[in-house]
């Protein structure tokens, strides 16, 4: 099915009590609780695999002169020291990098040996005894001190830059003007499962038991970087543990693994440290944000300007979009947006949770509040103030929008009205308390996913695709539709998923996952059910679906009946259409949140928090819910604590490699978070009605707690992360 | 983690006379050793096993104190009722530290003796001078948000990092050890943590070893107990700074004023001048701010850390007003 | 492969015991490529309520034990430094964190795992209220919450108070909401499944009080 029209009435409409939608248990909760499910790492193999373990360049550009290996194969255990003296040659592609491919040196911490052991300890006791010498150069680390050498980036996921009317000409006479700077650090996505993978050879194929968030696309990476046929390749995550955008490419434990193993003819696993994953892997770009607004008294935007500045590595040409969702959340007649990419010789930046949206909208959000104060208006009012009735740059419709609903059941929810507009004014013992608003919106997208469905003569529906659950509930809702669709219990159904043994799925990033994998189980579903109804002698639009039987008047069929002895099987697929040209598509919410900020020491502390969110139909309240509190908490800690820190002096050295260093938040640091879905219904994204979860709760989540800060103690904090130190010098004096 | 010998001595004298031999190093808890060693920022090529040694009691002492066996585990001193009621800041400043599960393993003597959190001394590939004499200061120019504001050298501004110490500090706990051969000492607390000066690898009076036995607190100090500690989230962090206090009014004056600090220093750092500055005054906010110029006599920031000045200030204010409020 | 020089650890404390000695340069001379060895260990491991013996390498952490010896990897490894609580067992019923202690340390100790938690079939109240209230996602952290869950709510039946109990003189803190969350501070989930964590563990406190 391509989406080329909107849907219109559908089996899940239909059903009024449908189990899309309802909080099911996830059906691989048991696993999950028992310890049961099998990570990457931990797929038992025979012969035992042997252990890889990563070395890492020190030095922050330059060239290997020498590597002397000889105490580490000497070491005990250790069987194979790979460099790239003795690395087979690998080639080039999007997802995936050559490793150990040469004796360039692009950044601090690119691996440049890797130890084979019998054991891990022997592994990273032989990885110490790599002795590597170096002929340094210089590089260009920071952000700021590259921002000379700024350029427009070739367009990726997103277009560098948009405008629309006359924007240097209306901006600078527009009655009210705000001209602010906003800076966010670099981050990881700190995903507690490490990057592993365990590496089998059978002949000339391949299987890597890899956490992997996009299966099929890492598949085509592998075979490309390994130079094989994609046939000959296989990747399986039954089980992966996070993602957040950190696995949507194939890093180097993969690929690692893979050319040891060949080597030794042995398995071979690798997971990467929690330290080494810092430089090893991908990161968030920090960014430079200048966000220029103009309106008049009344606060209606006449100018809206967003200029975001992001880095990568040289040789790579994703930046970080954080200027685009300003191109579809206000009104405004006079519009520019710029992204702006700082080649680096730093780690490579890539996307982690709502790429663009998490941290543009930290700088749009706090500057619509800024905005708020100087007009003295209220931050909700000023918002439905500009809500625009169309696309304000593609001037065409929104697929759906319910914003403004989002805002009015929050300020409800939450108690808005009980904030007092002046910073300052609400203060218990030493704390100063405040609220604070923003809201969220994350750009939707289908992608291509396909699914097959079989039925056999035993009743059970047994589906298969290579679609990923990174903890997104994937297992779950998939088996509401297909439970759903084909009339039979969910413990009836049986999902099969995280192999590209199976049919092409769309696999876990962009918020697309679910949406798209579910629409082409949906197809294959749609599919069956005809051949049932057709096999059954029954129309198939009125027929229903109930109990393992096709019921239509008088009439049931147990569908088992139908299958004969081989059973049936069916494919589905969902493709993209027009749809998503002709209308805008965005998931929308609105943020609040409370803070009490210490008034001796700055330290800030969240109280409570509330997102209000309409994401089209929701597959399962219950898991959408835990993701869109679990985005809320990302930005929480956006806002509050996440920030990898630079020492140029060694290059682009990350200083707090670990997490006793890179602060993510704790139980202490989030008491009372929900998320409501409200209840919508978009016909023009897929045939489920659904919109994009899983990064939504992030998006306007940090700004609605800086804004709380403003609100609570006058301390408008535009360098994230929002530290004590920072607060407090905006503090008054004791007394 | 280098190859090692395991051994796992039968008495207290057994392990001294172990720990004594080069490149040995007695284990504990594990939880700052076994975290090091895994970075090969410690190499020991022989582990002394003291677990299974009987120093793991809470006993009331003669004078009216309690004596700490090493081996207690943080929790457990933590937990003790006796040490809630009389020891309230130790109690409090146990629970501030780490998380339950290290608590759970982490010892008397090993939180003591535990190292810095400097991220240079935690990276080998980095100049340290505490790992590496002679190697050069990392931090020195370099991120140092934690690093001290008092004590420092220009071979090392790291600071210790652990909030036990520094109550213990407040109560003037003393350590008791005992040495190969079977000599026992009494070390003050205050002299047994060292400013880094031009040896920053040395960083307590133990000699080779020396093997810390318990931990001895004179009888309980009346008044007000505090442990405030700052820190960048609200629990599992290190702190930025922290205060701890034990100060008794009378008649709406300070009658006596015993403060130490975390997160300033290579020590726990406390100031006797600081303490007279309050004692005998009415509770106000110039009274705090004299003890403050007092605490903080030489304090100089090394750029990511310049905000500890005025947030050591800060914090000493509000834990006067807390515990001078009546 | 070559068997290491082994050496029986003595689990009393009467007796010196030397369980290995370093290879020096002289022991790893003259040995072939990943044939030089390291000298290992005997250690009983007992883990819930099954007891195995081990020949290790005495670096080996118990976290590895278990998860590369044992094939118990229901302990996640998220940090290998304390820092995550993914690892987080139950030590003679106590919570620690299996990557920062060593396997020979626990020579004749019961570890209690997320695989020994349920009764047969029967899931522990945790486990149930886990997947009840959705405390997790990725589910990497839920080992380490679910027993670290276990043996917070052991210490506060034992009356241990927390940094944030008010009265740390109160024999008996009352395990509030925000005490459980202080008491869970030492497992991160990234995933961020915190409220229905918090709402697990006051289900499965409320059925067993
Ligand atoms: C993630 C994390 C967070 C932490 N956060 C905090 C925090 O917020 N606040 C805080 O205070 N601490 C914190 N800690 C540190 C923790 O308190 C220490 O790791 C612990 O106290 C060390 O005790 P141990 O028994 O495990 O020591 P070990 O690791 O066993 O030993 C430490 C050192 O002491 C020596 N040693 C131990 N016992 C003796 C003895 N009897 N005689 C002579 N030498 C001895 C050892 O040889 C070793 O050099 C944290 C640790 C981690 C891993
Ligand atoms: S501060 Fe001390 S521990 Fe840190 S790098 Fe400098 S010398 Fe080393
Ligand atoms: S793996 Fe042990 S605490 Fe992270
Ligand atoms: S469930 Fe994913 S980290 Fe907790």
């Amino acid at each position: 099915m391509e989406m080329n029209s909107p849907i219109g009435t559908t089996p899940l409409d239909r059903a009024r009590d449908g189990i899309v939608g309802k909080p099911l248990d996830r059906v691989d909760g048991r696993l999950k609780v028992t310890g049961g499910a099998k990570y990457a790492y931990e797929v038992a193999q025979a012969p035992e695999a042997l252990y890889g373990y990563v070395v890492q360049a020190t030095i922050g550009k330059g060239r290997i002169t020498a590597i002397d290996k000889t105490a580490a194969e000497a070491a005990p255990g250790v069987v194979l020291v790979l460099t790239h003296e003795n690395a087979p040659e690998q080639a080039r592609n999007r997802r995936a990098h050559p490793v150990l491919n040469s004796p360039d040196i692009a950044y601090y911490g690119q691996p440049v040996a890797l130890v084979v052991a019998r054991s891990f300890e022997e592994a990273r006791a032989g990885a110490y005894l790599v002795r590597v010498s170096y002929e340094e150069a210089s590089g260009s680390y920071t952000l700021k001190g590259g921002l000379g050498q700024a350029r427009v980036p070739s367009a990726g996921y997103s277009s560098p830059e948009s405008a629309v009317g006359d924007f240097a000409g209306v901006f600078p006479k527009a009655p009210v003007k705000l001209d602010v700077t906003y800076t966010t650090p670099l981050e990881t996505h700190a995903m507690m499962e490490p990057h592993a993978t365990l590496a089998v050879w059978d002949g000339d194929s391949l299987t890597l038991h890899t956490s992997n968030q996009m299966l099929d696309q890492g598949r085509a990476a592998v075979a490309r970087t390994l130079r094989m046929p994609v046939g000959k390749v296989r990747l399986i995550s039954r089980f992966i543990g996070g993602g957040f955008g950190a696995k949507l490419s194939v890093q180097a434990d993969a690929i690692l693994a893979a050319i040891a193993a060949r080597h030794l003819h042995h398995p071979v696993k690798v997971a990467l440290t929690r330290e080494q994953i810092f430089n090893v892997t991908t990161h968030r770009s920090d960014t430079i944000q200048r966000l220029r607004l103009g309106t008049d008294e009344t606060g209606r935007i006449l100018a809206i300007g967003h200029d975001a500045y992001s880095g990568n590595l040289r040789t790579e040409s994703q930046f970080e979009a954080a200027a685009d969702q300003t191109r579809t959340l206000y009104a405004g007649a006079n519009r520019l947006t710029r992204n702006r990419l700082v080649p680096l010789d730093a780690p490579i930046a890539s996307a982690m949770r709502a790429p663009g949206e998490a941290v543009g909208l930290l700088a749009l959000e706090c500057a619509m509040d800024e905005l708020a104060y100087r007009l003295d208006i209220d931050p909700i009012e000023l918002r439905i103030r500009n809500e625009p009735a169309e696309d304000p740059e593609k001037h065409i419709p929104f697929s759906s929008r319910h914003l403004v609903e989002c805002y009015r059941a929050g300020a409800e929810r939450f108690g808005w009205n009980k904030r007092q507009p002046r910073p300052g004014q609400v203060r218990q013992d030493q704390w100063l308390i405040g609220i604070g608003m923003a809201a969220a919106t994350r750009g939707n997208v289908l992608v291509p996913s396909s699914a097959s469905v079989r039925m056999g003569p035993d009743g059970i529906a047994i589906v298969k695709m290579a679609m990923t659950d990174i903890g997104t509930g994937s297992y779950t809702i998939l088996t509401q539709i297909a439970s759903e669709l084909l009339g039979v219990p969910p413990d009836r159904v049986r999902m099969e998923l995280g192999d590209t043994a199976y049919p092409e799925a769309a696999g876990s990033g962009g918020s697309f996952g679910a949406a798209s994998s579910g629409s082409a189980l949906y197809v294959a579903c749609e599919r069956l059910r005809a051949v049932f109804a057709d096999r059954a002698g029954l129309d198939t639009d009125k027929a229903e679906f109930r109990d393992g039987m096709i019921v239509l008047g008088g009439k049931a069929v147990v569908l088992a009946s139908l299958v004969g002895a081989s059973g049936i099987e069916v494919r589905g697929e969902i493709r993209p259409g027009d749809m998503s040209r002709k209308y805008s598509q965005q998931s929308y919410g609105a943020q609040f949140a409370e803070v009490a900020v210490d008034g001796d020491t700055g330290e800030v502390r969240l109280r409570r928090m509330l997102g209000v969110f309409t994401a089209g139909r929701i597959l399962n309240e219950k898991t959408a819910r835990s993701q869109a509190i679990g985005g809320m908490v990302f930005g929480v800690g956006a806002a509050l604590e996440e920030a990898v820190v630079l020492d140029p002096r060694f290059g682009a050295y990350y200083v707090n490699h670990n997490l006793a260093d890179y602060l993510v938040p704790v139980h202490a640091d989030l008491p009372h978070v929900d998320a409501v879905f409200l209840p919508e219904l978009d016909d023009r994204t897929n045939p489920l009605k659904a919109k994009g979860v899983g990064e939504l709760g992030i998006c306007g989540a940090g700004a609605a707690v800086a804004n709380a800060i403003y609100n609570a103690c006058g301390a408008r904090i535009r360098d994230f992360p929002i530290t004590l130190d920072k607060v407090m010098s905006a503090l008054p004096a004791q007394a | 983690m280098k190859p090692f010998a395991f051994e796992r001595p039968a008495s207290v004298m057994d392990a001294a006379i172990a720990a004594a031999v080069p490149g040995a190093s007695i284990i504990a808890g594990g939880t700052n050793l076994l975290d090091l060693m895994k970075l090969q920022v410690e190499t020991p090529s022989r582990l002394i096993d003291i677990n299974r040694l009987a120093l793991d009691r809470i006993e009331p002492t003669p004078e009216g104190g309690l004596r700490i066996g090493t081996l207690v585990r943080n929790s457990d001193i933590a937990a003790d009722i006796r040490v809630r009621q009389h020891y309230g800041v130790l109690s409090r400043a146990l629970l501030a530290g780490a998380s339950a599960q290290v608590r759970n393993k982490a010892t008397t003597g090993g939180n003591l003796l535990q190292r810095t959190r400097c991220y240079y001394f935690y990276d080998i590939s980095k100049p340290c001078n505490k790992r590496r004499p002679g190697s050069g200061c990392a931090a020195i120019g370099g991120f140092n948000r934690i690093h001290a504001i008092l004590g420092t050298s220009q071979s090392c501004i790291a600071t210790h990092p652990s909030d036990m110490a520094v109550a213990m500090r407040v109560l003037d706990a003393v350590v008791e050890t005992i040495k190969p051969d079977g000599s026992k000492r009494a070390i003050a607390i205050a002299g047994f943590h060292r400013l880094p000066g031009s040896t920053p690898q040395v960083e307590t009076v133990l000699e080779r070893g020396e093997t810390i036995i318990a931990v001895r607190l004179p009888p309980p100090l009346p008044g007000v107990h505090i442990y405030r500690k700052v820190r960048d989230r609200a629990s599992f962090a290190f702190a930025l700074v922290s205060v701890a206090a034990v100060i008794q009014m009378a008649g709406g004056r300070i009658q006596s004023a015993r403060l130490a600090f975390g997160g300033l220093a290579h020590k726990p750092w406390r100031v006797p001048a600081a303490e007279q500055t309050l004692e005998g005054e009415a509770p106000s906010p110039a009274v705090f701010q004299a003890a403050a110029d007092a605490v903080l006599a030489g304090a100089k920031g090394f750029g990511s850390n310049d905000f500890k000045i005025p947030l050591t200030r800060r914090t000493l204010h509000a834990v006067m007003a807390q515990a001078t409020h009546s | 492969m070559p068997v290491g020089r082994r050496a029986v650890l003595g689990t009393g404390t009467a007796a010196v015991f030397i369980a290995g000695v370093a290879p020096g340069p002289d022991a790893a001379a003259g040995e072939t490529r990943g044939e030089a060895t390291v000298a290992t260990v005997t250690v009983e491991l007992h883990v819930n309520g099954a007891s195995h013996r081990l020949t290790l390498d005495p670096r080996t952490t118990l976290l590895d034990a278990l998860r590369e010896h044992l094939a118990l990897t229901g302990s996640k490894k998220g940090c290998d430094h304390g820092q995550c609580g993914a690892c987080t067992v139950l030590l003679d019923g106590r919570r620690i964190n299996a990557c920062l202690t060593l396997a020979v340390l626990h020579d004749g100790q019961p570890v209690t795992t997320i695989e020994g938690l349920a009764d047969g079939e029967t899931l522990h109240p945790l486990q149930a209220a886990f997947i009840e209230h959705d405390g997790f996602q990725c589910g990497y952290c839920t080992s380490g919450q679910i027993c670290s869950a276990a043996g917070m709510l052991e210490e506060s039946r034992a009356g241990m108070p927390s940094f944030v109990t008010a009265d740390l003189a109160e024999p008996q803190p009352p395990l509030t909401d925000d005490e459980i969350r202080e008491r869970m501070s030492g497992n991160i989930c990234r995933c961020a499944a915190y409220p229905n964590i918090v709402a697990a563990i006051r289900k499965a406190a409320e059925i067993r009080a």
